[in-house]
């Protein structure tokens, strides 16, 4: 065992092993990346593929990014993306924090059978759960039935209407993101709301702290790097979302991911979509970067 | 009732299912007393803490403190405040955030809580490192933080688990006096629950000692260890001998036994509740048995061969061999200095070991 080793480190084995998932990063993240950041500042041709680099001067065309802010569709396409996106983190945040909790309290047969229903979803295909939902909104469906007669209950007679006009509305795509994206918020949640000790609850309650001040005080601090976690899990691919937004969504409020699609295939605009990606990489890299910064700082006081 | 104790424990049981954890415990405790709860894993003593803190509600029974009914009172609402034994700490908050926790439901101003604070970093000696987390200090200030945390919304019972379990041996004993004196200066009265019985001793005024949920003796220190009440407490605290006897005279208040181990009868002190013919238990500490290589002139007088002896320097532990075959454990003091031959026998020493008739503990268990 001990030659085996010896071997596996002299002849580079481990480096090569380590090295791996690195060359993996490289040639199918990093380098595609970098193909898209040169597109994105190409100009673009009626050729195949559609963009050159140009023989006349300059031959970097930053057009591209000026039009991210010149032009209000994509101005506006990256605001609906974020308030969606911010909108469906809070909801997964408000439904999965005590579903989480939850799972920490209860007994351990118990604990993997319910663990077993926030991941059994991913059983069914993704997009056949999106067409269930349109199912459920459309008009003629019980579910919107039902809602629209709790609506109508609700409110003055005068608002009463027919049936809910939910589909193809920045609601459904708030909907189907949460429902989507729930299990990614309540999987960190629950991982760091497991490692907590139970005794610190007890001694806050000792110490003549209600359950609620409990939560508050004790609780949710510990937990914030897990709300982070489970924050950036749904957000990040929330904000880019393209196929939850074209099935269910508005097609006149566009989300950033549609926009890209978009320049892609019907416009044939290349240099333009790959500006927008870029755009978009930064929006999620540098909050992501900052708060490992931050967490790193903090640990490093340990 | 005319019990005015200020703690009182009142036919207290609880049970798990089926598991009885504590069974019936009666107890009183005074105030500004150290009262120490002893005994092994699952023999209720912690059980018994996390119903006086209201975390656990008594199957029956009743908890009074200082008169009042404990009976349905949250912990929250509860004068009585627990060392934990992992301390507990809050790990997102500093030193001092810790031990201004329970404060900030005490009716008081801000300088007045900043006051307090003070007074209890200052009473454990932890002023300079008030700005500093949990994970940055060492196990015996985190301990202190914890006894600081507790004691800062002056409660009316202390309960420590275990406090001093997890301190390595130097630590314990500067600690274990640092404990006393701090309940002496502050007076709250201190319930300890421990397994060690060494702690229990030297910390508490009286002792209660559990077993299996249920208290077999409560008593001063002096008390369960020269006057244990059965053989589970004999047995338990220090380490005795015991042998099998019948009891067959009274005389001059002290019973004659016949030992079949020693081949002789034995005078011992005179137990109440004992009847002559019983069957009974006499059971002798290490340290009341004299070995010596001459015969000597004692009441109680019995032969046995060295047969291993361990030296520790202060003193030495010998087991003796009796004609029956049975052991004895013998300690004696090494008084004398010198090489081996300073000590009183040797191996495979024909050896004699006499003892006071004080000495000898009767059972009737």
């Amino acid at each position: 065992m001990a030659r085996l080793k010896a071997w596996f480190d002299r002849s580079g084995w481990s480096d090569l092993i380590v090295g791996l998932p690195y060359l993996w990063l490289v040639l199918f993240f990093l380098l595609p990346f970098l193909i898209v950041v040169a597109m994105s500042v190409a100009t673009k041709t009626p050729t195949a593929p559609p963009f050159s680099f140009g023989g006349e001067h300059p031959w970097i065309n930053l057009g591209g990014y000026a039009r991210l802010f010149g032009d209000a569709l994509y101005v506006r396409a990256f605001l609906i993306s974020l308030m969606n996106a911010a909108t469906a983190t809070f909801f997964c945040l408000l439904i999965g924090y005590p579903m989480a909790l939850a799972l920490t309290r209860v007994s351990k047969s118990w604990r993997n059978i319910l663990l077993m229903l926030v991941i059994l979803p991913f059983w069914t295909s993704f997009l056949l759960r999106v067409y269930a939902w349109m199912g459920l909104m459309g008009k003629s469906s019980w579910f919107n039935a039902a809602l629209t007669d709790v609506w109508n209950w609700i409110v003055p007679i005068d608002w009463a209407v027919k049936s809910l006009p939910m589909m193809h509305s920045n609601f459904a795509v708030v909907l189907v993101m949460v429902y989507t994206y729930l299990p990614f918020m309540i999987l960190p949640l629950y991982a760091s709301l497991e490692r907590l000790d139970p005794t610190l609850d007890e001694a806050a309650l000792d110490l003549g702290s209600r359950p609620w001040q409990v939560f508050l005080d004790v609780t949710l601090p510990q937990s914030i790097p897990g709300i982070i976690a489970g924050g950036l899990l749904v957000f990040i691919p929330a904000a880019g979302e393209l196929v939850i937004p074209s099935l269910v969504g508005d097609a006149a409020a566009p989300m950033i991911g549609r926009v890209i699609s978009d320049e892609f295939s019907s416009a044939r605009d290349w240099p333009m979509a790959s500006a927008v990606a870029v755009a978009l990489l930064a929006l999620m890299v540098i909050p992501t970067m900052l708060y490992s910064h931050y967490q790193a700082r903090a640990e490093g006081t340990k | 009732m005319a019990d005015t104790a200020f703690l009182r424990i009142e036919g207290v049981s609880k049970t798990f299912g089926t598991f009885h954890a504590v069974r019936d415990v009666t107890l009183s405790v005074a105030q500004g007393e150290i009262f120490a709860l002893l005994g092994g894993s699952g023999c209720g003593k912690t059980t018994l803490l996390r119903m006086l803190a209201g975390f656990e509600e008594p199957t029956a029974g009743r908890i009074y403190l200082d008169g009042k009914d404990m009976a349905g009172v949250p912990p929250w609402l509860r004068p009585v405040h627990m060392m934990f034994q992992s301390y507990a700490l809050f790990p997102h908050m500093t030193v001092e955030t810790n031990v201004a926790y329970g404060l900030k439901h005490e009716p008081m101003s801000k300088a007045e809580r900043a006051d307090r604070v003070r007074e209890m970093l200052d009473l454990v000696q932890l002023t300079q490192f008030a700005k500093r987390k949990p994970h940055q200090i060492s196990g015996g200030q985190r301990q202190r933080v914890a006894l600081a945390r507790a004691l800062a919304r002056q409660p009316k019972l202390l309960l420590l688990d275990e406090p001093l379990a997890a301190l390595d041996k130097k630590l314990r004993e500067h600690t274990q006096f640092e404990l006393m004196s701090i309940q002496e200066r502050t007076g709250v009265t201190f319930i300890v629950v421990t397994h060690d019985q060494e702690e229990a001793m030297t910390l508490a005024d009286r002792i209660a000692v559990m077993d299996k949920g249920e208290v077999r003796q409560v008593g001063s220190p002096t008390e369960v260890y020269e006057f244990p009440a059965n053989r589970f407490v004999a047995s338990f605290i220090g380490s005795i001998t015991t042998f099998a006897a019948t009891v067959v005279g009274r005389e001059d208040g002290q019973l004659r036994l016949k030992v079949a181990d020693f081949g002789t009868e034995v005078l011992a002190r005179d137990v109440a509740g004992i009847t002559e013919g019983q069957a009974v238990t006499l059971a002798l500490r290490p340290e009341k048995i004299t070995i010596s290589q001459a015969r000597p002139e004692a009441a109680n007088v019995v032969e046995g061969v060295v047969k291993d002896l361990a030296y520790f320097g202060k003193d030495s532990l010998y087991r003796i061999t009796l004609p029956s075959g049975a052991l004895v454990q013998v300690h004696a003091v090494n008084a004398r200095r010198g090489d081996e031959a300073a000590r009183v026998a040797d191996w495979d020493d024909k050896v004699w070991l006499s003892f006071e008739p004080g000495a000898a503990i009767v059972l009737g268990d």
